[in-house]
């Protein structure tokens, strides 16, 4: 620790930090604009000029390292004048109509300006023009020419996001910020360019021009989508959600937010939002009122449990749902006498169930990513599936980590790897315990080697494992690896509340009620279904499988924000509010319980899911159903708000089967689009709108494609089971071969069934 | 002495004959009563009455959607929703002032950085219904086309002063 002297204010900083971080700890705010605490230093706005004694000139602050006894001065005359005359030259490109521009009003340069720069310009001659570039849906650089070049965005791109998708061409005046020739920007992480632009160059595309900042009000929320759990700030005006930014946690999103998080607002808003109770009657829906229909589902509920048995009767949930919903769900039917209640909707293997010695979670605190210097990942799309952990782990990789993947694609994580082990999906168990052997043996080779030297081991199974057929055996030989080198084990979870739902108890097992997971209640069709936002074709493992047993079904109850494909087969439509409109908790992959409150009001006579529940559980004359609150339920299912006793990844009973690959025919690798993850992203039409979201392809090795004498860009069959869709295929190198990725979760392969197994492509 | 005085003046009228007086005065002076609606008083070019929407010379709208009228506006009388145009700039979709609430600060105008809100001279608008005074971006722009010259002449005289 070194002494400086600010202002006349002395601080201890540490040694190697800058004036700039010192300033920050003594309170002292000098005015910047390409300095931001989570990326490099430029120091090429020059704004940060201070005046340091015994320098002949004013240094810039956050490139000037601090040194024992420095005495800096960030208000005195030079340094003030040497500001002024910065933001002058700032100024002189800069288009002087902040009234016209979207960013007025929360622009650091227009605030920096009433500080430091004239009443009035001396420029008189042409400003500078440049000309914008369409770089995709989501980031508008219609007003380029208010860029001043601070660079914060191209250093997001290759420090944060890994990938430099902008960059600064020309020199001098003609400089300009701009994306390679025809290239869009289609980082996951892109949405967080706006946010660090400190001028109006790239905004928001679908905010832009729809609301001034002063009229925002902001509520904090909690992203309903990927595991993170990313706190968020959700800007409302009128009682609709205008946009979402995030709001900075160090423990979990950082300062950041995934383009995921930060655009499926418009999913909020979408024109399918459901806004009135349905009922189908004589094959026609009726819009009813919320009495009529809650006594239908009452009645007819009862009618199956009276005339076929309560097991007759199952629920399914997605893990997007509140804990709380999650909670009185399983509760409901659980009162009614039955335990078929799942969230784990496109796991296919379940045998690990009863087994586990608690909820799987990350195995640590998600800040803990960035210390660990050896990664193995099994079974992850780890940038589409976890775009900020994904960051996380870059970062850790800078820092000298070894990341080691083990999976059935080779998807281009933007970061270095140590050892890869790309196999088909039936190999996968193999070449895990390949690895498990290994380390047994210290055989100090591939993956084995990386892990053994190590000091703080990791080893990560993701979603791809998870809903893996052998997920139990990856998961016995993943806890395996980690004992052998002595590090940590967690899951990636799946959806914002993967963790919250096992504590809610909404699984078959872990309770005296004891029922059918998600694949037994459509191996063996049920007469009544309740579907908690759930979309069976583009939630489940097995669409075709679900879709057919959704039809076959007496009644099915679908409680959902949208009017999607249930209309087919659905009895009852209940509008439930999505996690703006109610109030409830998720917790991370970490175990953080984190709450909620409604940042708007629910639409049209959409009700809170927790309440639509519990009034059920009252007409079904559940005891128990008295809550006044969603306070209320949370306090029943997460008791005080640490969790940490109740998540353990560890198993035990589940035998190590030796398994060969059949090696026979083409193997299916599906993977879940990341814009088609859950019901609001899939109505976000700005994000439908991305690369990500393109109709998925068939992709295949060019091998493989030679054998079926097809080539990329042709129209392949792609037929599963009784079912064949028509999509275009691609030579895709980096899946291995006997394997052809086709995603689920998307309506184009919805028809097609299971996400894992054997697959047939063939000539269209 | 004082006594006499008093005493004289209470039985004399002396009050009355000293207010009658004034009013005879008056009575024969110059009159400046103002015959409105035959006769009107001089107003200065910052005359704050009825607003307007304006337009430039090619009859394209001034107004940007900026909204700082919107939130200046001490009496929340203005409402505006903007979306973006298909040229790409930003435009109101809904410009509505609300003349009973508005208390004629000025300050719309004050800082609207196109001149496109501004109040012209007008005073005696009026409306038969409370509805009637709801002013919609139509209406506005419609006073604005109407008194454009003497707005425009308006301005001019004050620019200097700006």
């Amino acid at each position: 620790m070194i002494n400086i002297e600010i202002d006349g204010k002395l601080v201890e900083t540490e040694r190697g930090s800058t004036v700039m971080d010192a300033a920050h700890h003594a309170g002292v705010y000098i005015p910047h604009f390409c300095y931001h605490k989570k990326l490099s230093i430029a120091a090429n706005c020059r704004m940060c000029l201070v005046e340091i004694e015994k320098a002949p000139k004013p240094m810039p602050a956050c490139a000037t390292p601090a040194a024992e006894g420095m005495k800096v001065r960030t208000h005195s005359e030079m340094a003030v004048k040497a500001q002024q005359g910065v933001m002058e030259f700032l100024l002189i490109n800069h288009p002087l109509d902040c009234p016209i521009c979207d960013q007025g009003g929360e622009c650091q340069l227009q605030d920096l300006a009433v500080g430091y720069g004239g009443g009035a310009s001396r420029y008189k001659e042409e400003k500078r023009i440049v000309m914008h570039k369409d770089i995709g849906a989501l980031v508008s650089t219609e007003e380029m020419s208010r860029c001043i070049q601070c660079t914060r965005c191209v250093r997001f791109g290759q420090e944060i996001a890994g990938v430099m998708e902008l960059g600064m061409a020309f020199r001098g005046e003609h400089a300009e910020i701009m994306s390679f020739v025809n290239s869009s920007v289609d980082s996951e992480l892109s949405g967080n360019m706006i946010d660090l632009c400190p001028v109006g160059a790239l905004t928001s595309k679908p905010f832009r021009y729809t609301a001034r900042s002063w009229e925002l009000s902001r509520r904090r929320s909690v992203s309903p989508h990927d595991g993170l759990g990313a706190n968020l700030a959700v800007q409302v005006k009128d009682n609709k959600v205008m946009r979402v930014v995030p709001i900075e946690n160090e423990g979990i999103n950082e300062c950041w937010i995934s383009d995921k998080d930060r655009f499926s607002y418009e999913g909020l808003n979408s024109p399918e939002r459901l806004t009135k109770p349905m009922l189908k009657q004589d094959g026609k829906w009726i819009e009813v009122d919320w009495q009529a229909a809650l006594e239908y589902v009452a009645n007819g509920l009862r009618q199956v449990a009276g005339s076929a048995g309560a097991e007759q009767i199952a629920a399914l949930a997605t893990p997007n749902s509140t804990a709380e919903e999650l909670y009185l769900l399983q509760k409901l039917m659980r009162g009614i006498g039955s335990g078929n209640v799942d969230f784990r909707l496109r796991q296919s293997d379940f045998s690990a169930d009863g087994k586990q010695a608690g909820a799987t979670w990350l195995g640590m605190p998600v800040a803990e990513i960035n210390t660990r210097d050896r990664f193995l990942i099994v079974g992850s799309f780890l940038r589409k599936d976890h775009p900020l952990l994904a960051a996380r782990i870059r970062q850790a990789v800078k820092k000298g980590a070894q990341v080691n993947i083990i999976h059935s694609s080779d998807d281009d994580l933007l970061m270095p790897l140590a050892n890869k082990a790309i196999v088909a999906p039936d190999a996968l168990v193999d070449a895990l315990s390949r690895v498990a052997n290994d380390i047994a043996a210290k055989r100090n080779e591939g993956i084995a080697g990386s892990l053994a030297s190590g000091e703080r081991v990791v080893v990560l199974l993701g979603n791809f494992a998870q809903q893996h057929p052998q997920a139990a055996q990856l998961h016995i030989l993943a806890q395996q690896i980690a004992a052998a080198a002595n590090g940590k084990f967690g899951f990636l979870g799946e959806a914002a509340n993967s963790v919250g739902a096992h504590l809610a108890g909404a699984v078959p097992f872990g309770n005296s009620k004891q029922g059918m997971n998600a694949a037994q209640m459509l191996a063996s069709p049920r007469k009544a279904y309740v579907l908690l936002n759930v979309e069976p074709e583009l939630d489940m493992h097995d669409p075709q499988r679900a879709i057919s047993v959704m039809q076959a079904a007496d009644m099915v109850v679908a409680m959902s924000a949208y009017k999607h494909r249930a209309t087919e087969y659905a009895d009852v439509l209940l509008p439930i509010a999505p996690f703006t409109e109610t109030s409830g908790t998720f917790v991370n992959t970490e175990g953080s319980v984190q709450s909620f409150r409604g940042a708007v009001k629910p639409l049209g006579e959409a009700r809170p899911a927790w309440k639509v529940l519990r009034v059920l559980g009252n007409l079904l004359n559940v005891s128990g159903f008295d809550y006044d609150s969603s306070e209320a339920v949370r306090d029943e299912v997460l008791p005080g708000t640490n969790v940490s006793d109740k998540l353990n990844n560890h198993i035990s009973g589940v035998a190590l089967q030796a398994t060969t690959g059949s090696n026979q025919g083409l193997q299916r690798v599906s993977d879940v689009p990341i814009y088609f993850a859950d019901a609001i992203v899939r109505r976000a039409s700005a994000l439908q709108k991305t690369r990500d979201a393109a109709t998925p392809c068939v992709a295949m090795h060019s091998g493989e494609l030679n054998k079926l004498g097809v080539k990329s860009g042709d129209t392949v069959k792609v037929s599963q089971g009784s079912a064949s869709v028509r999509l275009t295929v691609q030579a895709n190198d980096r899946m291995p071969m006997q394997t052809a990725r086709v995603a689920a979760g998307h309506p184009a392969t919805a028809a097609l069934g299971a996400m894992f197994g054997t697959i047939a492509v063939e000539r269209a | 002495m004082r006594m006499i005085k008093n005493f004289f003046k209470t039985f004399l009228l002396f009050e009355l004959l000293k207010g009658m007086a004034l009013t005879g005065r008056y009575f024969f002076a110059r009159k400046i009563t103002v015959q409105f609606p035959e006769e009107k008083t001089p107003q200065g070019f910052r005359f704050r009455g009825l607003h307007a929407q304006r337009r430039y010379a090619n009859g394209e709208e001034r107004c940007i959607g900026c909204k700082l009228c919107e939130a200046v506006c001490p009496a929340l009388a203005i409402k505006i929703e903007v979306a973006e145009r298909e040229d790409g700039t930003r435009r109101t979709t809904q410009y509505d002032i609300d003349l009973t609430k508005c208390i004629f600060c000025g300050f719309c105008e004050e800082s609207c950085p196109v001149d496109a809100i501004v109040e012209t001279r007008v005073f005696e608008y009026h409306g038969e219904k409370r509805g009637d005074l709801y002013y919609t971006k139509d209406m506005l722009l419609a006073i604005g086309d109407k008194y454009e010259a003497q707005i425009a002449k308006d301005r001019a005289a004050d620019a200097k002063y700006r």
